[in-house]
């Protein structure tokens, strides 16, 4: 096993997959500004920030540090509900009845 | 800063290799979300991204700080029970939501509901066709 260096191609990789992965949030917010319906837009949202905490993930690879885990674990947790919310709204009318 | 963690070499091609996979698979997801016509057939789309591309993604991250490290740190398989607990349960929701809304509309793109036999029940305002 070599010792620990700089992997040149990794910090390329990195980048690559920062790009694609930026792609796909503009994929996901032209769906919500084309719409065409409320649902549409309530279901690009929860891909788009499915696919931030995916970038905040490749972050704490870059630079090694927990802080970025810790908040993608915020936003899975805050996005789940805000899409549960949205559902509930958009079947009632109300969130809470 | 180089924009790359200190790791050895097999594990630096590693990571960058499931980093670069489940961008992709991701993407393929999100191009889905823009491409398919309808809202039932999009609301497979982005599950590509939070399934395979999440998984790929935090395996690399978890390799990383493990070989990082040099101990194992699981603290990602966290955030990976979390987005497959909540994923199906949120987007089931919203399906249902849109159901209800085209059932309300009285689209006859939907199939109507059902009673206790399993019969369709008649439309309460059924509308002609519409080309939508």
């Amino acid at each position: 096993m070599s010792a620990p260096a700089h992997v040149p191609v990794l910090a390329l990789a990195i980048l690559l997959s920062q790009l694609l992965l930026g792609l796909a949030m503009a994929c996901a917010l032209w769906r919500i500004i084309r719409g065409p319906r409320a649902q549409d837009r309530v279901l690009a949202l929860d891909s788009l920030y499915t696919t931030a905490m995916l970038l905040l993930l490749s972050y704490g690879v870059a630079t090694a540090r927990t802080l970025y885990f810790e908040v993608a674990l915020g936003i899975g947790l805050l996005g789940f509900t805000g899409t549960a919310a949205l559902a509930k709204f958009l079947m009632r009318g109300e969130v809470i009845e | 800063m180089s924009g790359a963690p200190l790791l050895p070499q097999w594990a630096g091609f590693l990571v960058g290799l499931l980093l670069l996979s489940g961008a992709a698979v991701t993407l393929v997801g999100a191009i889905g979300l823009l491409r398919f016509r309808s809202f039932y057939e999009r609301v497979h789309a982005p599950t590509l991204g939070s399934t395979i591309g999440m998984a790929l993604i935090l395996l690399a991250s978890l390799l990383s700080v493990s070989t990082g490290q040099g101990r194992p740190v699981v603290h990602e398989l966290l955030v990976a029970l979390f987005v497959t607990l909540t994923t199906p349960i949120a987007l089931v929701l919203l399906a249902r939501a849109a159901l209800h809304r085209d059932r309300a509309e009285g689209s006859l793109r939907v199939p109507p509901e059902r009673d206790e036999d399993g019969q369709p029940q008649s439309r309460p305002e059924s509308r002609p066709l519409s080309r939508e």
